[in-house]
């Protein structure tokens, strides 16, 4: 009998792990790479080896640790062998690159045939300001563009908000209105670049003024290229930037993916991220079960405006941190991919191939950044970054040496770019596809990493699904015991981190620091307070007005949003119609 | 018995960076203090009075936005007005080295920057309460 896989519909989102294993244990009835009677031999000579050996030697030199552990807290084994990975199926667990499940890459020729994109996150000061860097960027010859924001405007605030003071321009662009996305992007042809946006709470609102700059152009919608982060779960738990409750935030992204599928469809909508989770304190087997329970819940939620699971799938992208354990990272990029194509196959039943495509962007972990000796970041993110590489990502940001201090000088940021066309020119890790398969600890590493995020989506499942899980602090709880947990470590040396707590010298801080003016501040609030005063503000009343009953009505919001930033109002005014309609979150507070 | 010593954890600032401040908030509690923690993007004010309620000895704020110029001093300043200048307030983030001299001068005792101990903040609270008990 074949399982339908279609149990019970839990509220908001079942995961239906018996159909996966149900499937996995009928494709163990085809042939494992290994013979058995072989692999028994080799256990054989196994339990010699252990009995002769290798007490021998450790009697003489005993090992540095009773156990070996990665930061998931995988016991790590002293040796791996043909036993580990005894049930590998080649075809079923690995297959060719650009074939189904992509363990081994999405494209057929990976980095052969094109490299990775190098795009470097940027933004800072006025809309002038980050205008020349892209120019700058540009003249380089990056075309992918990735614009941080500042923090008013990630939280919906204009920049002469009262919460904006002492913070606008200075972790990012500050984007009020149209009128400062025309300058971000003067002399900057929408239809030539791509731009990453990283916006999750306000995402509708910078997407409409990126189409209506299009507009304005004359760049027809379907050929904007581009992605907005527009992952609003994960800001509940892990990136708490949060403006609105978790149900109208789902609602939002949703527009977003569903309006993109419909008018934009070179966007990226969401970028589904675990980044935030693990620089949050996650281990990497909680980012990446995370992370996939929360793509889970968008196709669930998408799929509920009536559009195909492949009409709108093959456009999700991911976002994950490399950390320092390097096996353990490449590890789970692998799994990750051969889990979201499984699940996109065999839970939502997707055809299109590109649906299944776990497309991903990487960053380096900040938070593994010392401010002690910060020369040494260069050394942990080139680590990280080849982790991320023979990972087989798509895109890749580099830290900077001096992120733990500052934002990046730009010497700083040449050096962490320098790093990855080093990993691509010099190191010859790009000649061939997915070099580490085959190897006895990867194979089983990656493994495992797919079956204990089963367990963990199963235990998310338990605990009633996403919103549930962010309302009853699950998240939050299990990603602040990690952190803690990983701190006690590195208080009590069973974690050395070089430079911090252990090799340490007596230093000042020997490198230049980036400083915002604050003449920015008063610049940007003098433009915009230019602006409402000068602009029709009888247009914008209208628009406003228009939206508010949009939001009532729980109409699909991008339409009234576009019209709204074209008649200039504010991202804080649009903001606060929202607010008034759902309300704000309040955190969970809980240590 | 002695009375626990009381520490609440702020967050100034429109940044989400909790990371530390939960660190920290536990490994104060842990070590036997009783901890208030306020939750993310507190104003001045809200800090100031969140102290003035909860009657607390020590004050921790942390900040990783770069705001710390313009939100400290007005905490700073608040707690004067309110006759709170025996609090012990310490501060921890991304905080550059040339800004601390400026801050001590407000009356911040200590800054506590990225990869510091927590035994360290444990040990500064506990030499500032034991000398003004």
């Amino acid at each position: 009998m074949k399982s339908t896989g279609r149990g019970p519909i839990r509220k908001y989102l079942y995961f239906n792990t018996i159909y996966l294993t149900y499937t996995r244990s009928m494709w163990r009835q085809n042939e494992t790479m290994f013979d058995k009677e072989k692999i028994r031999e080799i256990g054989k000579q196994r339990e010699r080896w252990e009995n002769t050996t290798l007490p021998n030697w450790i009697s003489q030199f005993p090992e540095r640790q009773k156990e070996f552990r990665n930061h998931s807290g995988m016991l790590i084994k002293r040796v791996y062998t043909p036993e580990d990975v005894e049930e590998m199926n080649y075809m079923r667990d690995l297959g060719f690159p650009g074939e189904y499940p992509f363990t081994r890459g999405l494209h057929a020729t990976m980095y052969r045939g094109r490299l990775w994109t190098m795009r470097m996150f940027a933004g800072y000061g006025t809309a002038e300001d980050t205008n020349r860097r892209f120019k700058y960027l540009l003249s380089e010859g990056e075309t992918g563009l990735s614009t941080a924001f500042d923090y008013p405007t990630i939280m919906g605030y204009d920049s002469d908000h009262s919460m904006a003071k002492g913070e606008v321009g200075v972790c990012g662009v500050a984007i009020s209105s149209l009128q400062d996305m025309e300058v971000l992007f003067d002399g900057i042809p929408l239809d030539k670049v791509t731009t990453s946006m990283t916006i999750n709470g306000p995402a509708s609102i910078l997407l409409a003024m990126y189409i209506a700059v299009g507009d304005k152009q004359g760049v027809r919608r379907e050929k904007l290229g581009g992605t907005t982060q527009n992952d609003n779960l994960k800001e509940f738990f892990a990136q708490k930037l949060c403006i609105f409750p978790p149900e109208p935030s789902l609602k939002l992204s949703t527009d977003i993916i569903e309006y993109c599928a419909r008018h934009l469809p070179k966007w990226n909508p969401i970028s589904i991220s675990g980044y935030h989770i693990r620089e949050a304190g996650a281990t990497a087997l909680q980012e990446l079960a995370f992370t996939l329970y929360d793509g889970i819940a968008y196709i669930e939620s998408t799929l509920k405006r009536g559009l195909k699971v492949d009409e709108f799938a093959p456009r999700l992208s991911f976002f994950f941190a490399s950390h320092n354990d390097f096996f353990e990272e490449i590890a789970k990029f692998r799994a990750a991919r051969r889990l979201w194509a499984r699940i996109m196959k065999e839970r939502f039943h997707a055809k299109n191939p590109r649906s299944m495509w776990m497309r991903m962007h990487v960053q380096t972990s900040g938070c593994t950044l010392t401010a002690q000796q910060p020369l040494n970041n260069i050394v942990r993110t080139t680590i990280q970054a080849l982790a991320a590489v023979l990972g087989g990502t798509q895109s890749l940001h580099t830290n900077s040496f001096d992120e733990a201090l500052c934002l990046p000088t730009e010497e700083a940021v040449r050096v962490a770019l320098r790093t990855q066309q080093i990993i691509a020119c010099e190191s010859g890790v790009t000649n061939t596809v997915d070099p580490l398969a085959g190897s006895y600890y990867v194979e089983a590493l990656t493994n495992e990493m797919e079956e204990k995020a089963m367990e963990y989506i199963q235990k998310i499942d338990d605990v009633g699904g996403v919103i549930a899980a962010i309302e009853k602090g699950f998240f939050q709880r299990e990603i602040a015991n990690s952190a803690y947990r990983y701190q006690c470590e590195i208080e009590e040396k069973k974690r050395i981190i070089v430079g911090l707590n252990e090799y340490t010298i007596d230093e000042k801080c020997p490198i230049e620091l980036l400083r915002i003016d604050p003449k920015v501040e008063e610049e940007q609030v003098a433009r915009l307070q230019k602006l409402k005063r000068e602009r029709d503000n009888r247009k914008v009343k209208e628009a406003l007005e228009k939206l508010h009953y949009a939001a009532q009505k729980d109409e699909n919001l991008m339409p009234t949003i576009i019209e709204a930033v074209k008649a200039y109002a504010t991202l804080g005014e649009i903001t606060d119609v929202l607010r008034k309609v759902y309300g704000e979150y309040k955190e969970l507070i809980l240590i | 018995m002695q009375k626990k010593i009381r520490v609440l954890i702020a967050k100034p600032g429109l940044d989400s960076h909790d990371r530390g401040a939960k660190v920290v908030a536990r490994a104060l509690r842990d070590a036997g203090m009783e901890v208030i923690y306020t939750g993310l993007r507190q104003t001045p004010e809200q800090i100031v009075e969140a102290a003035l309620q909860e009657d607390v000895d020590v004050i921790g704020l942390s900040i990783l936005s770069g705001a710390h110029k313009t939100l400290f001093p007005k905490i700073m300043q608040l707690l004067k007005e309110k006759g709170l200048t025996d609090i012990l307030v310490f501060a921890g983030g991304i905080i550059p080295e040339e800004d601390v001299p400026e801050l001590k001068k407000i009356g911040i005792k200590e800054i506590f920057g990225p990869g510091t101990p927590t035994e360290k903040i444990i040990q500064c609270i506990q030499d500032y309460c034991s000398k003004r008990a």
